[in-house]
């Protein structure tokens, strides 16, 4: 792929949950790589294991009883086969994560000031006094006005964005060298996310880490990443660097989720083309691609055969597992992305209209 | 744009002019007010303060039109549209509907009126009684106003609705937990429309679906719309939604409106700078585009609880000088099609340093 190390190497990744219900698959053979510096985004709707993932590698899902398998490389060291004790000293130190909602990670009963104390000591034998100069100087780095002040106060008198600011601080205690954001600016309003991913990328650039950000935003991604993997249920169905993947992408839930969309760009009045359906079970998982129940160009072949995430012909950083035809696959996201509907897509790449056999539920949708 | 005979309705210029309602404004809002009191102790509550939810908003909504309202937490845009509704007593202000003021409505008239106006909610999971079937959900307008009585009658009407929204009749006695969000947002829609009515309020409907959802229930509502002339209300916080929805927007902050007019105008042209915050703070899919814009506005809202005095936008704004402390801006035209709050609204070049992103607009 590149020269450089990864950082992060996920190699086929499996996640299960054994329920009442059933095996649930909530990650199925999904392989991802960080390089140092950089910021990959995992999109995807709910469901699709985008968050699965993400706490896998910090190895949260362990007591959740999971059965995991395949690999999780991290600067050379497997955290898959690590011992829980390693992995704590690994989790807030170099790796480190933050969540959606600020106010139920923050504790609500402590200070701002004792959780980020609490955080540096964790993992640094260092005195209360300095570890409390260092939450001052956290704050102070995360754009917290007032923060001698600020470092004394509860969770509860701080603003949403504070509280996301003050999470991050936490997570940015002992600089770790790659940072987890689920959903980061989710809750937010949009100025204040606006503020907050100004933050991430200032942050970023000051402290050279790298950043895993997962979000169903892909006005997010496209401002934040610079590689994006889009995932559907439980896979991921493309990865690219972030201007081949919306300048030509070449998934058929990719060509979806960004013609689903109203966006600020395009005319007002262009109609939306939903995708059809609803996200598959991940117990009872459909045959062959995944998408293929959803997917408006597939083939008698898309329900039987299970295509592998490959790289294109002429571009090795882009991968994609679609059965399609490459050339057919370009003609249809040129329409796509004139305005067609997926019927006029597939007359004007000079296909017959397929006959998507929906499941009854899905098939209302339409 | 291209549209295909099965899948849309929602060009807006395909309803034949005949079929268009008369023109004027179906609701109007004059000084609407509303301040929910912030109390200590507790046998004896003492009045402390006030949350000024909605402080003095007046607007229009015209037949047939899609009116949006925007704004972030706390702005009061849910406030507002639950004021029309008649679901909460304003503090003082006045609603017109269909003509008639409906501020002071009680009992049987209210009940009455109620029949017109309808209102579909954020949230499909608890807006749905788990322990009624959708049959019985969708037919309790009738049962409430007395219509469509006789079970067969009724069951017919029902499964006449769901097939409008796009539900399969057949799922009459099922239960919501068996319908996904999407689907359950459809009866919500369903249920609101059950009665006609002639104004339709939308809390944002599609904030708690996910993506490819989102895009089904936006098209079945610009459909719905569509066939039946209805006026809509749209409320949301994601501005790209609302521009794709409205025909006209009012943007909120705090309790006012900060400007409000056609949509293509306001988001070529925001004269507001709040508007122009906002808009430049939307994450556009395009990394191309998405590299050069930067967060303009710092700071959080203010509590509307105790909002700032004057220009309530001065603590955040760029452009504040000292008449925006001291002197309240009314809502008047600034010469390019929407009306803003603000004695000094923002210049062409202004807008432009402020990569607001905006797309082509249909010809006049």
């Amino acid at each position: 792929m590149s020269a450089t190390e990864p950082l992060l190497r996920v190699e086929d990744l499996c996640v299960r949950f054994s329920t009442e219900d059933g095996v649930v698959h909530a990650v199925d053979g999904v392989t991802f790589q960080v390089l140092p510096g950089r910021t990959l985004g995992i999109v995807g709707e709910s469901g699709s294991g985008k968050t699965v993932s993400a706490l896998t590698v910090l190895g949260l899902t362990r007591r959740m009883g999971a059965q995991i398998s395949g690999r999780i490389l991290f600067e050379g060291r497997d955290l898959v086969a690590l011992g829980e004790d390693r992995l704590r000293a690994i989790r807030g130190n170099e790796i480190a994560m933050i969540f959606q909602d600020p106010l139920s990670s923050l504790h609500p009963f402590y200070s701002v000031g004792h959780q980020l104390i609490e955080a540096v000591r964790a993992h640094r034998p260092v005195s209360r006094a300095q570890a409390r100069a260092r939450a001052v100087e956290l704050l102070q780095l995360v754009g917290m006005p007032d923060p001698q002040r600020r470092v004394d106060e509860y969770p509860h008198e701080f603003s949403g964005g504070m509280r996301q600011r003050a999470m991050i601080a936490m997570a940015l205690a002992n600089e770790p060298r790659l940072l987890i954001a689920d959903e980061p600016t989710t809750a937010l309003d949009v100025t204040v996310q606006a503020q907050i991913l100004a933050l991430l990328e200032t942050l970023q650039r000051e402290l050279s880490m790298s950043i895993v950000i997962i979000t169903h935003d892909l006005g997010v991604v496209a401002e934040m990443a610079h590689d994006v993997a889009v995932m559907y249920g439980g896979r991921i169905v493309e990865t690219a660097p972030v201007a081949p993947l919306f300048a030509a992408p070449q998934h058929p839930y990719s060509w979806g989720l960004l013609r689903s969309i109203p966006r600020l760009d395009t005319p007002r009045e262009e109609q939306l083309v939903p995708i059809p359906g609803t996200p598959p079970s991940l117990i009872a998982r459909p045959s062959g691609c995944h998408f293929h129940p959803r997917c408006p160009y597939a083939g008698p072949e898309c329900s039987r055969i299970d295509p592998r995430l490959q790289p294109l012909p002429d571009e090795p950083e882009h991968y994609v597992a679609c059965l399609l035809e490459p050339q057919l696959r370009s003609r249809l996201w040129g329409a796509l992305r004139d305005g067609a509907t997926p019927e006029q897509a597939l007359r004007r790449a000079g296909e017959p209209a397929r006959a998507v056999e929906l499941p009854p539920r899905a098939r209302e949708h339409r | 744009m291209s549209s295909s005979p099965g899948a849309s309705t929602g060009e807006r210029a395909a309803a034949p002019a005949g079929e268009r309602p008369p023109v004027g404004a179906l609701v109007e809002v004059v000084d609407l007010v509303k301040h929910f009191p912030i109390t200590r102790g507790v046998i004896l509550q003492r009045r402390i303060g006030a949350v000024r939810a909605v402080d003095g908003v007046s607007f229009e909504v015209r037949r047939g039109e899609t009116l949006g309202i925007v704004g972030e937490t706390g702005c009061g845009k849910s406030t507002t549209a639950k004021l029309i509704m008649r679901l909460l007593d304003p503090t003082s202000g006045q609603v017109r509907f269909d003509g008639r003021d409906i501020t002071r409505l009680k009992g049987a008239p209210l009940k009455a009126m109620r029949r017109d106006m309808q209102m579909i909610f954020q949230d499909p999971y608890s807006s749905l009684n788990p322990r009624k079937t959708v049959g019985s959900i969708i037919g309790d307008p009738f049962a409430i106003h007395g219509l469509e009585r006789g079970r067969a009658q009724r069951k017919r009407a029902v499964q006449a609705l769901m097939e409008t929204v796009g539900l399969n009749p057949e799922h009459y006695n099922r239960y919501p937990h068996e319908f996904s969000g999407g689907q359950r947002q459809r009866i919500g829609v369903a249920r609101a429309l059950a009665l006609r009515p002639k104004l339709l309020i939308a809390d944002e409907p599609v904030s708690a679906l996910d993506v490819s959802i989102q895009a089904q229930v936006l098209n079945l509502l610009r459909d719905l719309q569509a066939r039946f002339g209805l006026t809509l209300v749209f409320i949301a916080h994601d501005l790209s939604v609302v521009r794709h929805m409205c025909d006209r927007v009012a943007v909120m902050y705090l309790g006012k409106i900060v400007e409000i007019g056609p949509s293509d105008a306001l988001y070529r042209f925001p004269r507001h700078p709040y508007t122009g915050a906002l808009l430049s703070a939307v994450p556009v899919a395009d990394p191309a585009r998405a590299r050069e814009r930067r967060a303009l506005v710092s700071g959080d809202v203010p509590s509307p609880a105790n909002p700032p005095p004057a220009c309530r936008f001065h603590t955040r704004c760029p452009k504040v000088r000292e008449r925006c402390r001291t002197d309240e801006p009314a809502l008047a035209p600034k010469g390019s099609g929407t009306e803003a709050a603000c004695h000094f609204p923002l210049t062409e070049q202004e807008v432009a340093r402020m990569h607001v992103v905006t797309g082509p607009v249909r010809p006049a």
